[in-house]
């Protein structure tokens, strides 16, 4: 028996690895989700299968999901669209790991990442009912939990170049917009992103502590009225010929009002 | 949260057996031989029963055993333990009561607390769950408790202490539902939250990530049968309290209603639990603009 392993959570680990998303620069591509599902499908633990998926009725485990969501401001502003892409968070108080019946989940001491021990795994359940994120999803063929590893079997991984060392989803996003890093390092390029960038926890409200931090949406240029004056040379001859109607229409428009 | 039934059943009939084994346990109702044996014959299809139910729902059954190892953290691996002792220590005690005609009361003892302590286990599973508020909250377990030791003096027999416990498991039910309907409001988790992005404007789910459903959908966000939820809570109330109390009071109160008064106050805690479960909003459904 190799030690007495109980799924506490470490009171302290060495490094805190993690993932910056940038919510100002996702263009919603997708490209992490499908990243995510290849290298986890052929890679380490249980294959992330799809059940019905060329029926009507198709779904399928996904470690790395993107949403999207409409903000609109306070008054006239246009409203804006908001890619969020959403993984495991490796919380510092992971709520999934306390928990598991059997020792399967774990969050290691050494970088901080929660992990599933799927040969322990009994299928319950009760994690991803802990998760307040959706991180977690029980895969329908293998019965057990499937969750990020954080590419725990690429950012080690020797037998790879250096810089594909790091998440799948982080390696392969086209708008840079996903960051890998020591997030308990305040001197490591992710923390000093977050620090100048305002980096937000996502329900913060629950406890969990979460590692993984988003940059919130830099604000919008205003487009019209003021800004117009300084840059738009020809906004002059852009004014509406006849701001209130005369002749004919001018007739016209004071019969309808009175109709 | 899914209704599943595996779990529906495994806490209604379980709940119901371990209030019978404490009821037991304390010597209650005064037992010995064949009646005894009748009497642990129940209890243990009811909680063992339960418990075999439980274990549909695992992705994994082959490997249950594994779900002893997490004691000091698990509430799950807590209720297995507090379930097998239980289980033994009433075995040893009904068989002293069945077979040597003696009581040993120290074993009873334990038993009843060991039965009573499972069903608390049971109850904070989900109680422990910050992620669903409605089961956030110290009455789920007092709602457990107070429904497995009514559910237990029905079984055992005991009319006048029976009615008096219907009434006050009724309460509490009432009361949970009362503050329940509150919970999620009071949890302070909304989209804006959940999304971090409360701080530009409204906030409003635009587009699912996949156009299919998923686990997350399947397990966490039942709306369908939520809009009976009024009508279910009133059918529920009647049947688990209302009608048993009232067959039990009647001057002509027989074996033969003794067995509806069971019947019905069986239908309801079904309805109830259903309830609970369906009712049960998980904090996730916030990322899909659901609840």
């Amino acid at each position: 028996m190799e030690g007495w392993k109980m799924t506490t959570l470490p009171k302290h680990t060495e490094k805190k690895l993690g993932l910056v998303i940038d919510l100002d620069t996702c263009v919603g591509c997708h490209a992490c989700v499908i990243s995510c599902k290849g290298w986890n499908t052929e890679n380490y633990g249980a294959p992330l299968s799809d059940q019905n998926a060329y029926g009507a009725d198709n779904s399928g485990t996904f470690l790395n999901r993107v949403h999207s969501y409409e903000i609109q401001p306070e008054g006239d502003a246009a409203a804006q669209l908001i890619h969020f892409p959403k993984s495991c968070l490796h919380c510092d108080d992971a709520p999934c790991v306390t928990v598991c019946p059997t020792g399967a989940s774990y969050k290691r001491v050494e970088d901080g990442i929660v992990l599933v021990n799927e040969t322990d795994c009994i299928g319950c359940g009760l994690c991803a009912w802990a998760c307040p994120y959706g991180a977690r999803e029980l895969d329908q063929a293998e019965g057990v939990m499937k969750k990020c590893t954080l590419c725990v079997d690429r950012i080690y991984n020797e037998n790879l170049p250096e810089e594909d060392r790091q998440p799948a989803c982080v390696r392969t996003c086209p708008s840079n917009a996903r960051h890998f890093g020591d997030l308990g390092d305040p001197d490591s390029d992710v923390s000093k992103l977050v620090a100048e960038r305002g980096g937000i926890d996502l329900m913060p409200e629950q406890g969990t502590k979460p590692i993984n931090q988003y940059l919130p949406p830099r604000p919008k240029d205003t487009l019209l009225p003021d800004a117009g004056e300084e840059f738009d040379v020809l906004a002059p001859f852009l004014e509406p010929v006849a701001s209130e109607p005369k002749g004919f229409l001018g007739w016209l428009d004071k019969t309808l009002e009175k109709l | 949260m899914h209704p599943a039934p595996s779990v529906i059943f495994f806490t209604t009939f379980s709940g119901l057996g371990f209030g019978l084994l404490m009821w037991l346990g304390l010597g209650i109702p005064a037992v010995t031989g064949w009646t005894a044996f009748a009497f642990f014959a129940i209890a243990y299809v009811l909680a063992v029963g339960g418990l075999l139910a439980s274990t549909f729902h695992l992705g994994r059954p082959e490997r249950a055993i594994k779900a002893f190892t997490q004691w000091r953290s698990s509430w799950l691996s807590r209720e297995a333990w507090c379930a097998v002792g239980a289980l033994v220590s009433m075995g040893l005690y009904g068989a002293g009561l069945v077979f040597l005609e003696t009581r040993y009361d120290l074993i009873g003892l334990v038993g009843a607390a060991l039965s009573l302590a499972t069903v608390f286990t049971t109850s904070m599973i989900y109680t422990q769950l910050k992620t669903i508020p409605r089961w956030h909250m110290p009455l789920t377990p007092i709602k457990f408790l107070s429904f497995s030791i009514a559910g237990g003096a029905l079984l055992s027999g005991q009319v006048q202490v029976a009615v008096f416990l219907l009434l006050v498991a009724g309460t509490v039910q009432i009361l949970t539902w009362i503050k329940g309907d509150k919970a999620f409001a009071q949890s302070g988790t909304t989209i804006a939250t959940a999304t971090g992005l409360g701080s530009t404007g409204t906030v409003r789910a635009f587009e699912p990530p996949h156009t299919g459903t998923n686990y997350l959908l399947r397990e966490f966000v039942h709306v369908v049968g939520r809009k009976h939820a009024s009508k279910l809570r009133v059918i529920s109330l009647l049947l688990m309290v209302v009608v048993p109390v009232v067959l039990m009071i009647l001057p002509f109160f027989s074996h033969f209603l003794a067995v509806l008064a069971l019947i019905t106050h069986i239908a309801g805690v079904l309805t109830a639990r259903w309830l609970f479960f369906a009712e049960a909003e998980h904090v996730v459904g916030l990322y899909y603009g659901m609840r």
